[in-house]
């Protein structure tokens, strides 16, 4: 009978010496503490707001907020409930960060492409404007761009204006808009539609080049026939052309939309300050392509533009994204130093909201939800392209 | 083929591609675009440089005179407010007559700074010095013993309160990053989910939110009727933020060990603490000090934030010094120069000597 | 004796200032001749051959590749790259591509050849290199011996008149060396002119018409293999010889 080697019967070990009853014993007294603590701090925290005679709940949020808002992007006033001024605050917020991410990009992206100039001043230039927008704190910028704002620039009535349409003042940045009609209603579905046509039209491109190794324009013609269809849009609407022209009268701006300074403040601050980081960050990703990359794209006859194209590019771009999505996290959690200045971001909002109520806990959770949204959203789509895009390796 | 071999001895090259001329031809006429950039400018430097310096140096007011700094508004810059009032920004509400104390006390944090990045310094005692420099630090700074004059925590302000946050929010919050960065590898689920949750719960807010957190909330926290001071609402605030910052780059650094290392010290016989603290940590600091040096300098121009708490760092004392003075109060821009410069000088030269320590790190792991 | 397809005539380059890496090379390379280039490091053999694909460019003499002369010409240049093909000691396979894309990027986008045709001749090619089953592998899957062997495949796809193999097989593990000159060898029983720089003497033996060896910048000796190796002329190719025969 074959029964092999006897051994001693299984036991589980519930003593001291195992490794996984000592894990749990550990966890068990993390757990425990940490929840100690908190209830600790949460008794407290009951006790001196009872002892205030602060009220707690989110009830408040209903009750009208009383309170004014300098800049919003939709109708509100005073009567209405701080949901909504809370929801004005997200709103700007957005309005900046999502301007700010656009143009810090754009701006970031010469200036590390720049890095690499044959041209000495071009490079010595862009090595200070790093340095130096790096090194400064970013809230101390954007009290610089505000003080020149409010400062130094002219008061509406002697504002320089370039050809009479755009001025420049106390009040803000004040540009021309075009009369809304349902023309540019129908020049936005226009553009909606070339969007869609520009896509099929690369798709066909594609799959001709596929199929007969002619290259088609995959760059500017999908562009020409977005700009295409807004253009029929327009033109359909009977192509008004009427501008509304900013004039200065007084003390207001009468027609065309103004920037406030608190928003250009901002913005610029952010801007700048971004664009240094962000140039470093191109700057890291195109360095980190193998210059044996570009010989072997070279040496298989492929042109310059092609060989960036189809060789650089891709490998820079995977190098350059997760840090580049980082720094747009942090210009949009930069952007609630707008309170400094008096922009009414998220944060400014529920400052007021927590000074009038004294609902501190409520206040500061919102800002946090607000945030901690955005930036935990960003950091999945941010983890599902590095799954998709990474080089597979063994 | 030649039947004899006669070498050829090296030439130098027929056209000469170091020196001035050559460096000038290839770097600013290399092409037709680098040439038209070089050209543009000049000519640009040529209309922005006259009028700039006019401005700031030749019509500028260095004397602390209010009124000709008035006289000169528009064509001279007012340098005299910055000769009239650098003591009060940089040194805040501070006594004028012990202004020695935050001095010292500041080169002192400085130094030491300076000094633990270096290699041949990680001795044991670095770490009782540390410790030590914590209470003879706010015995300089606050006084009431040894004869110094006290000086009450609002009162403190400016430079030393910036390197004063900024290297006690990085050394206490150093021990914490680590034990979070240890936690967020350990095998145990309920640590882990605890120091993920810290982590990105204060990177995803912004730091505001965080000193809000630590300027309201704080007070609540604890028993009724006791009030923390403002510092160290903001000073816990501060440390809480840099340690989720600082456990990402330990881990960083723990991670680039290879498992090798952790198997060797298991079949050695040593236990998890013990491999932690003679094995792996002590290699990963190595790894980690260039970017804790970074972190000290986001946090060190982080600390520009607390002015919005009503802490009177730089800004502060200088939005403090001007307001309430209506005679210069106009000239607030020159004030900001002199705070950008001091910013600037600060953290560039940190960044440099970051860069000089990664590479001496660095070095010592080279071939 | 038909027209040489690549001509040197008193090339010479620096580096910088002072470092004369080629000096009056005077070479001519008859169509289909096969040569093996060796030396010590330094001495300018690399250099030499990527003059040949405009990879490194030359300030003194002229080089003439299949009767189009290597100048400042782009398009020049881009004519001459599609004639030769390179091997890199380092591979230099795109990461982010697959093998069969590696391979169809260029008939495609320089070639201007259909997709379905450029894969036709990328799948030929991978046969000849004795790798067609791993067509959709990416190149950091494969071993080094397996990516080298795709880079000749890569390089063969523009049907080029000349291959210029840069030491193919330093960067490889000593088991993986065989299999990848066992391609080289079998390449050069079919006709294509090559220019190989390597210190795998056998190899010489086996395919080259040619042996050159440089030292410090210059065209030291140049001899068919036999005579090359068992009677070298000059003294510094019998020093040479014995250091790098003698293990």
């Amino acid at each position: 009978m074959n029964r092999g080697p006897s051994l001693p019967p299984r036991r589980r070990v519930w003593s001291w010496r195992s490794e996984a009853f000592r894990g749990l014993v550990f966890q068990v007294v993390a757990v425990a503490l940490i929840g100690f603590g908190v209830w600790y701090l949460a008794q407290n925290t009951l006790a001196n707001m009872h002892a205030r005679g602060i009220q707690s709940g989110f009830d408040f949020m209903k009750q009208p907020a009383g309170f004014d808002i300098g800049e919003t992007l939709f109708h509100y006033d005073a009567l209405d409930p701080y949901w909504k001024a809370f929801l004005v605050g997200v709103a700007n917020t957005l309005r900046v960060a999502i301007v700010g991410v656009i143009v810090a990009t754009l701006l970031g992206a010469a200036i590390g492409i720049g890095r690499f100039s044959r041209n000495a001043i071009v490079r010595g230039l862009c090595y200070a404007y790093v340095e130096l927008f790096r090194n400064v704190p970013v809230l101390i910028q954007l009290l610089m761009w505000y003080l020149f704002f409010t400062d130094w620039l002219p008061p509406m009535l002697d504002a320089p204006s370039l050809a009479g349409l755009f001025y420049v003042s106390k009040a803000g940045f004040s540009f021309p808009v075009p009369v809304w009609t349902h023309a540019h209603a129908l020049a936005g579905i226009g553009l909606v539609i070339g969007i869609a046509a520009a896509f099929a039209y690369r798709r066909w491109a594609r799959r001709r080049f596929e199929a007969t190794g002619q290259v088609r324009s995959l760059i500017l013609a999908p562009i020409g026939i977005v700009i295409g269809f807004a253009v029929l849009g327009w033109l359909a609407g009977g192509a008004p052309t009427a501008w509304s022209i900013p004039k200065p009268q007084g003390f207001v701006m009468e027609g065309g939309a103004s920037a406030t300074p608190e928003f250009v403040a901002v913005l610029l601050g952010l801007v700048f300050y971004t664009a240094a980081f962000i140039s470093e960050v191109v700057r890291a990703g195109i360095a980190s392509v193998a210059h044996g990359q570009v010989e072997a794209a070279g040496s298989l006859g492929l042109s310059r533009t092609h060989a960036m194209r189809l060789v650089i590019l891709p490998q820079a771009l995977r190098v350059i994204i997760p840090p580049l999505t980082n720094q747009y996290l942090n210009l949009t959690k930069n952007s609630s130093l707008a309170v400094a200045i008096g922009y009414p971001d998220v944060v400014s909002i529920a400052n007021t909201a927590l000074n009038q109520t004294g609902r501190a806990v409520e206040c500061i959770a919102i800002i946090m939800l607000v945030y901690l949204t955005t930036s935990l959203s960003t950091s999945a789509v941010m983890n599902w392209y590095n799954r998709r895009a990474a080089i597979k390796e063994r | 083929m030649a039947a004899v071999f006669t070498p050829i001895h090296p030439r130098p090259a027929p056209v000469r591609t170091s020196g001035p001329v050559a460096w000038v031809r290839a770097n600013l006429f290399a092409n037709k675009a680098s040439t038209v950039a070089t050209l543009a400018f000049l000519a640009l430097a040529l209309w922005l440089v006259p009028p700039l310096a006019s401005w700031a140096v030749v019509h500028a007011v260095l004397r602390p005179d209010a009124d000709a700094c008035q006289a000169a508004r528009g064509t001279g810059a007012c340098w005299g407010v910055i000769t009239e009032k650098w003591r009060f920004i940089v040194f805040g509400r501070y006594p004028f007559e012990s202004q020695w104390r935050p001095e010292v006390a500041t080169l002192l944090l400085l130094g030491l700074v300076v000094v633990s990045c270096i290699r041949a310094f990680w001795k044991p005692w670095l770490a009782v010095i540390w410790v030590a420099v914590i209470p003879a630090f706010f015995v300089l700074m606050g006084g009431g013993y040894l004869g110094l004059d006290k000086v009450p925590t609002d009162l403190w302000g400016g430079l030393p309160l910036t390197v004063m946050l900024a290297t006690f929010g990085i050394a206490f919050a150093f021990p914490l990053a680590v034990l979070v960065a240890l936690g967020r590898r350990s095998h145990l689920p309920a640590i882990r989910s605890l120091c993920i949750v810290y982590v990105e719960l204060i990177r995803g807010v912004p730091l505001i939110s965080v000193l809000f957190m630590a300027s309201f909330l704080f007070p609540l926290f604890l028993p009724v009727g006791k009030s923390p001071d403002v510092l160290v609402r903001v000073l816990v605030g501060i440390t809480l933020f840099a340690g989720a910052y600082l456990a990402e780059i330990v881990r960083g650094g723990l991670q680039a060990i290879p498992t090798g290392q952790v198997e060797a010290a298991r079949t050695l016989g040593l236990g998890y603490w013990q491999t932690q603290r003679k094995v792996v940590l002590p290699q990963a600091l190595a790894l980690v000090v260039p970017g804790i040096m970074n972190s000290f300098i986001a946090i060190f121009k982080d600390t520009s934030l607390v002015t919005i708490v009503s802490l009177y760092e730089l800004t502060g004392a200088l939005n403090l010094a001007l307001n309430s003075d209506a005679n210069w109060r106009p000239f607030k821009i020159e004030g900001y120069f002199f705070i950008v410069l001091v910013y600037f000088a600060f953290c560039f030269a940190m960044s440099r000597y970051s860069l000089w320590i990664e590479r001496r790190l660095g070095a010592s792991r080279q071939r | 004796m038909p027209d040489p397809i690549i001509v040197f005539d008193k090339v010479n380059k620096w580096y910088g200032d002072d470092f004369h890496v080629l000096r009056d090379i005077d070479l001519q390379v008859p169509p289909g001749e096969r040569i093996v280039i060796c030396g010590p490091s330094g001495s300018g053999k690399s250099t030499l051959i990527r003059c040949i694909n405009r990879l490194e460019e030359h300030q003194q003499g002229r080089v003439v590749v299949d009767g189009i002369e290597l100048a400042d010409d782009v398009k020049a240049i881009e004519r001459v790259r599609k004639q030769v093909g390179m091997v890199f000691q380092q591979f230099n396979l795109f990461p982010h591509l697959s093998v069969i894309d590696n391979l169809t990027l260029s008939p495609m986008w320089v070639g201007k050849m259909p997709k379905k045709e450029a894969e036709e001749r990328a799948m030929e090619q991978l046969k000849r290199v004795r790798i067609a089953e791993q067509a959709n592998k990416f190149p950091l899957q494969l071993s080094g011996g397996q990516q080298q062997r795709v880079a000749i495949a890569r390089a063969l796809c523009l049907k080029p008149k000349i291959m210029l193999f840069d030491e193919p097989t330093s960067a490889l593990d000593p088991e993986m060396i065989k299999e990848v000159l066992d391609v080289i060898v079998e390449l050069a029983s079919q006709g294509i002119t090559m220019l190989c720089v390597t210190h795998e003497m056998g190899f010489a033996k086996a395919v080259a018409n040619r042996v050159i060896f440089m030292d410090q910048g210059q065209i030291v000796e140049e001899n068919n293999p036999h005579d090359f190796f068992d009677h070298p002329k000059s003294e510094r190719t019998r020093d040479f010889l014995s250091k790098i025969l003698g293990h």
